[in-house]
C-alpha cells in the first residue's frame, strides 16, 4: 500500500487489524518480560525465606526457622543498630557536604566554579570499590598516608584516624555519596523560582532570613527526599561495609547477607531473611521519597521568565568558601586517585618516601596486561554493559510509551512494576536471582546470562526514567498525524517515536552502560569462574592482597570510565540533552 | 523623587558573553507619579528596574530616592536591596507557597528593621488586604488563590511596609485578557489614591498608555523617548517609537522646504506633496519618514476641503465591528485607514484621502 505511494481509501481495510496485531505482540512481549524480570525473583526470595534449602537429599520444607534465627538473637539487634547508625551518619555527612556545595555553586560568587562541574561526574568515574581501597591506603592506622603524615608532623604516637571503624565507614561512604547529594540539591535549588527569594529580599529580609524563612522552607520536601535517598543508598551500599567493616567485625545488613551466602554450607534461608528486612526498609524509604517528590511539585513554581538570581556576594569569605571546596576536591578526587597512581608504580606497596621513589616500576601494569583473567573480564564487562543498555532502552521505550501515551487500564501498575527494581539493593537482587535460577533450572545458572538478567533488572528503572522524560515531550499529535498519513503503529513507532526519543535514548543508553560497567554488588553473588567482570577482578585482587596490581587496574579503569563519561557529555551536548 | 542618572548595567549570560542591558539610562520620577518603562523583550527595561531595586548591580551611574542615594558608582555606594525599603511586584508574583495569605503579606513587617507588635502587624496587614479586597481570604493557603488574587496579594505585600517607591515588573502579563483590563483599572485607582511613586515595566503599549503619568520607551538598552502617553502616541520622536507604540503608516519622503505654519514642512512622497509637522529642524533635501496613524487617515466619498487631499482606490477592507479597516491605494502606495463602520465604499471604488498636517509626523530617516 505504501509502496504504491497511495494511502488509498479502499485499501485501508486490512491495514488496521494487521498493525493492531503487531502492536499487541510487541506490547505483550515487553510487558511479560518486564513483569517476569521484576516480580519473579522477589517472589522467590520471599518463598525461600520461609523454606529450608532444597537439596538433592531433602526437599524444601516450610519453616520459620530462618526468621527465628535472624531475629532471635541479640546479634540481629546489633546488626540493625549498626546499619541504622551507619546509614544515618552517611546520609547526614553526604547531605551536609552536598547541600553546602550546591548552595555555594548556585547562589554565591565562590571562585573556581568551573571545578564544580567535576562533582557531577566523579561518582560515575570512581567506582565505590576503588574509592574505598584508596581510602584504606590513605586512612588505615598502619599504612594510611594521611595518618603517617600527621603523626610525623605533629610527633604523635597514635594514628589520628582509623578508617576501620564505624566513623571511618561513615566518612568514606559519606564522601562517596556527597556528589549525589550535590546533584539532588542543585536540582532542588534550580527548581525554585529565584524571584521567591528576591521578593523576600525586597521585603527587607537579610541573607539569613531569606535562607531560613524562604529557601530552606521551600526546599524542605527536597531536603527530606534527598536525606531519604541517601539513607537508602547507604543502607544498600556493600563495598564500604565489606572492606572496612568486616575486618573489624562491624556488621551491617549487606555484609551479613554476603557472609551468610559465602559461609560453608551457605545459609541462603538466613540471607533471605536478612534480605527481606533490608528490602522492607528500602521499600519504605523509596515509597516516602515518591510521596515527598509529589508533595514537592506543589512548591516547584517555575513561572515567570526565570531570571538568573543575583549571586550573593560573600566578600572576603568567598576565599574561605573556595578553600573549603578545594580541600573537599582533594579529599574526593585528587588524593584517592594519586594514592592509587602511586601504588600502581610500586613492586610491593610502600608509603611514599625518597627510597620508594627510586623503586618505581611498571611491573604492576605488566602483570595486569598479562593477567589471564583480565581480557576475559574486560570482554564480559563490555558484552554485559552494551547488551543490557541496549535491551533496557528498547524495552523501556515501549513500556513508557504504554504508560505515557495510551489509556490502557492498569498502565500505572506496569509503571510501578518496571520501577520496582529500584527498591532492590544490588546484593538482594543478586541473591533473589541466584535463588530463582538455582531452583528453576533453565541452564543459565553459572553462565553470563544470569548476570545479564541481573543487570537488566537492576538498571531498568534508570532506562525508564530517561525514556519517560523524553516521551513526555512528544506531543500526541505527532503520532496522530503519522497515523493520519497512513502509517501503521509499527512504522509510527520506528519512524516517529524512536527518532524523537533519540537524545533521551542515547543519554540513557550511555548512563546504563556506565553504571553496568561498575556493577559489583549483584555480580558478586552471581559470577563463577569464567564470567568475572572488571569489578569482580578488582575484588579478587583485593582478596588476594595484590594491592599494587589492583591499583594499576584501578587507574586504567578510572581513565577508561573518564573517557566514557566525557564521550557521554560530548554526545549529550551535541544532541542538546540537558541533565 | 526617584532620580536615575547615567545608568549602565551589564551582566554575563550563560555563555559568558556580556549583555549590555542598560546603556546611559537617565530619568526622573516626581513624587506620587507612575512612570513606565516600555519596550520589547530584551530592551533593558527589566534590568533597569532590577538595578533600582538593587537586585542587579550596575556598572556605572547614580540612583537616588529623595535625598537618599542608594547607588552611586563615583561615590562607591551600594545599598543592599533589603535595606532600600522599596516594594516590588514580580512578574511571577513570587507568592510564597508555604505561607497563607496573611503570612505572605505580614512577612515584610516581620523581617523589617522596625520592630512592630503583633497587633500593629495585624492591623497593617488587614488594612492593606482590605485595600486589595483580599480581607476575607486572610487564612487561605496562598496556592489556592486565583491568578488575579495572587496578583493582588503580591501588590499588598509590596505595599504593606508603606514603601517610598513601588516597583512593578510586568505585573499583569500573567493574567488572561479580561482580568488584565480589570486589574488595569484597579492598579490605576490604587496608585492614584495612595499617591505612591511607582516605576512600572511592561511590553504592552496599551497598558503603558492607560496607566502612566509618563512613559520612557526603551530599545536595545537606550531610552528612545520620554513623555506623557499623549506625547508618545501623537508626537513620536523616532521611527522605533512610532512603530512600537500603536499602529502606523510609514511613507518615505524628501523635504521640499518650510510649510505654511511654524514647525510645518512640505515633503515630496511617491503619491504627492504633503504638508507635515516635525520637531526636528529639517532642511531641504533631507530624507524623512512620514508617520501617520490609521485613525488619522480620513476617507470620504466626496472631495473634502483643504490641503493634503488625494484620490485613492479601496484595495481591501476588513469589518471589525466597532470600526472598519480600509487598505487604500494612493499611486503605488497602500495606506491603512481606520474608519467608522458607516463608510461602506465597495472594494475597487474610488474615494478621497485627507491627512491633517498636525497628524503627519515627519521623522528623520534612519
Amino acid at each position: 500500500m505504501q509502496a504504491a505511494g497511495y494511502p488509498a481509501m479502499t485499501a485501508a481495510a486490512p491495514a488496521p487489524w494487521r498493525s493492531f496485531d503487531l502492536k499487541w505482540i510487541v506490547i505483550g512481549v515487553c510487558v511479560v518480560f518486564t513483569v517476569y524480570i521484576a516480580v519473579i525473583p522477589l517472589a522467590f526470595l520471599l518463598w525461600q525465606s520461609f523454606f529450608t534449602p532444597h537439596t538433592a537429599a531433602k526437599a524444601a520444607r516450610f519453616t520459620l526457622n530462618n526468621y527465628a534465627q535472624a531475629y532471635g538473637s541479640t546479634e540481629t539487634l546489633r546488626l540493625f543498630w549498626n546499619s541504622v547508625q551507619f546509614s544515618t551518619g552517611t546520609a547526614i555527612l553526604a547531605f551536609v557536604l552536598g547541600t553546602g556545595l550546591a548552595w555555594m555553586n548556585e547562589r554565591t560568587n565562590t571562585p573556581f566554579k568551573a571545578l564544580f562541574f567535576a562533582l557531577s561526574i566523579i561518582p560515575l568515574i570512581i567506582p565505590g570499590i576503588l574509592f574505598t581501597v584508596a581510602w584504606i591506603l590513605l586512612g588505615s592506622p598502619k599504612i594510611g598516608i594521611i595518618n603517617l603524615a600527621l603523626q610525623h608532623w605533629f610527633g604523635l604516637e597514635q594514628p589520628l584516624f582509623n578508617v576501620y571503624s564505624l566513623w571511618g565507614m561513615i566518612w568514606v561512604d559519606g564522601l562517596h555519596y556527597s556528589p549525589m547529594a550535590f546533584l539532588l540539591m542543585t536540582a532542588a535549588f534550580r527548581a525554585m523560582d529565584p524571584s521567591l527569594e528576591e521578593s523576600a529580599t525586597m521585603s527587607g529580609a537579610n541573607i539569613f532570613q531569606v535562607a531560613w524563612r524562604v529557601t530552606l522552607k521551600l526546599t524542605w520536601p527536597a531536603i527530606l527526599a534527598t536525606l531519604l535517598i541517601l539513607f537508602v543508598r547507604a543502607i544498600e551500599s556493600f563495598e564500604v561495609p565489606a572492606l572496612l567493616g568486616l575486618p573489624v567485625g562491624i556488621h551491617v545488613f549487606t555484609s551479613s547477607i554476603y557472609q551468610a551466602v559465602h559461609r560453608y554450607p551457605s545459609q541462603i534461608g538466613l540471607a533471605s531473611a536478612y534480605a527481606m528486612t533490608l528490602l522492607a526498609i528500602t521499600t519504605i524509604g523509596v515509597y516516602f521519597v515518591s510521596r515527598l517528590s509529589s508533595a514537592g511539585n506543589r512548591y516547584a513554581t517555575m513561572t515567570g521568565k526565570g531570571f538568573r538570581p543575583r549571586p550573593i556576594d560573600l566578600g572576603p569569605w568567598r576565599w574561605v568558601a573556595a578553600a573549603i571546596f578545594i580541600v573537599y576536591f582533594l579529599l574526593i578526587v585528587v588524593l584517592p586517585f594519586l594514592v592509587l597512581l602511586w601504588s600502581s608504580f610500586q613492586k610491593f606497596y610502600s608509603v611514599p618516601s625518597w627510597q620508594a621513589l627510586q623503586n618505581l616500576t611498571l611491573d604492576p601494569y605488566r602483570f595486569i596486561f598479562t593477567y589471564p583473567n583480565l581480557s576475559r573480564s574486560v570482554w564480559n564487562t563490555l558484552v554485559l554493559s552494551l547488551g543490557s543498555a541496549t535491551v533496557i532502552m528498547l524495552v523501556t521505550s515501549v513500556i513508557c510509551w504504554i504508560v505515557v501515551k495510551t489509556k490502557l487500564p492498569g498502565r500505572w501498575l506496569l509503571d510501578n512494576i518496571a520501577s520496582l527494581p529500584m527498591v532492590f539493593p544490588g546484593l538482594v537482587l543478586g541473591l533473589s536471582i541466584m535463588i530463582f535460577y538455582l531452583n528453576v533450572d533453565v541452564g543459565i545458572y553459572g553462565t553470563i546470562w544470569i548476570m545479564f538478567i541481573a543487570y537488566v533488572t537492576r538498571f531498568m528503572p534508570y532506562g525508564l526514567r530517561y525514556n519517560t522524560a523524553s516521551m513526555l515531550q512528544i506531543h500526541k499529535e505527532l503520532e496522530e498525524s503519522a497515523a493520519m498519513s497512513g502509517a501503521s503503529w509499527g512504522t509510527t513507532f520506528r519512524r516517529v517515536i524512536l527518532p524523537l526519543l533519540k537524545p533521551g535514548l542515547l543519554a540513557g543508553w550511555i548512563y546504563v552502560m556506565i553504571v553496568s560497567v561498575r556493577e559489583l554488588s549483584s555480580s558478586i553473588l552471581l559470577y563463577s569462574p569464567g564470567t568475572e567482570v572488571l569489578s569482580i577482578t578488582i575484588w579478587e585482587l583485593w582478596e588476594n592482597g595484590q594491592y599494587v596490581e589492583l591499583s594499576a587496574l584501578g587507574v586504567l579503569f578510572i581513565l577508561a570510565l573518564f573517557f566514557l563519561v566525557m564521550l557521554a557529555q560530548w554526545l549529550g551536548k551535541k544532541f542538546g540533552i540537558k541533565e | 523623587m526617584l532620580k536615575v542618572q547615567g545608568l549602565f548595567t551589564e551582566y554575563p549570560n550563560e555563555r559568558g558573553q556580556v549583555v549590555k542591558a542598560a546603556q546611559d539610562v537617565s530619568f526622573e520620577v516626581p513624587e506620587g507619579k507612575l512612570f513606565t518603562l516600555l519596550g520589547p523583550s530584551g530592551c533593558g527595561k527589566t534590568t533597569t528596574l532590577r538595578s533600582i531595586a538593587g537586585l542587579e548591580r550596575p556598572r556605572a551611574g547614580e540612583i537616588s530616592v529623595g535625598d537618599r542615594v542608594v547607588y552611586s558608582s563615583s561615590r562607591n555606594i551600594f545599598v543592599a536591596p533589603n535595606r532600600r525599603g522599596f516594594g516590588m511586584v514580580f512578574q511571577s508574583y513570587a507568592i510564597w507557597p508555604h505561607m497563607n495569605v496573611f503570612q505572605n503579606a505580614a512577612f515584610p513587617l516581620e523581617v523589617g528593621q522596625r520592630r512592630l507588635s503583633r497587633k500593629e502587624i495585624r492591623d497593617k496587614v488587614m488594612r492593606v488586604l482590605t485595600a486589595v479586597q483580599l480581607e476575607s481570604f486572610a487564612d487561605r493557603e496562598a496556592t489556592k488563590l486565583s491568578g488575579g488574587q495572587q496578583q493582588r496579594l503580591a501588590l499588598a505585600r509590596a505595599l504593606v511596609m508603606e514603601p517610598e517607591l513601588l516597583l512593578l515588573d510586568e505585573p499583569l502579563s500573567n493574567l488572561d485578557a479580561k482580568l488584565r483590563e480589570l486589574m488595569r483599572f484597579e492598579l490605576k485607582r490604587l496608585q492614584r489614591e495612595l499617591r505612591i511613586t511607582t516605576v512600572y515595566v511592561t511590553h504592552d503599549q496599551s497598558e503603558a498608555l492607560a496607566l502612566s503619568h509618563s512613559i520612557a520607551v526603551m530599545s536595545e538598552g537606550h531610552i528612545q523617548q520620554i513623555g506623557t502617553p499623549r506625547e508618545i502616541y501623537e508626537r513620536p520622536r523616532t521611527q522605533f517609537v512610532a512603530d512600537f507604540v500603536g499602529t502606523t503608516n510609514f511613507v518615505d519622503g524628501t523635504v521640499l522646504g518650510p510649510g505654511a505654519a511654524p514647525g510645518h514642512f512640505r515633503i515630496r512622497t511617491e503619491f504627492g506633496d504633503v504638508e507635515v509637522l516635525s520637531d526636528d529642524s529639517l532642511r531641504s533635501n533631507d530624507r524623512v519618514v512620514l508617520s501617520v496613524r490609521p485613525e488619522d487617515v480620513e476617507l470620504a466619498e466626496t472631495r473634502p476641503d483643504g490641503d493634503n487631499v488625494w484620490e485613492a482606490r479601496v484595495d481591501q477592507k476588513v469589518f471589525l465591528g466597532e470600526f472598519v479597516d480600509f487598505q487604500v491605494k494612493l499611486a503605488s502606495r497602500i495606506l491603512l485607514s481606520r474608519c467608522h463602520p458607516s463608510l461602506r465604499t465597495p472594494v475597487g471604488d474610488a474615494l478621497y484621502v485627507k491627512l491633517h498636517p498636525e497628524k503627519c509626523i515627519a521623522l528623520k530617516a534612519a
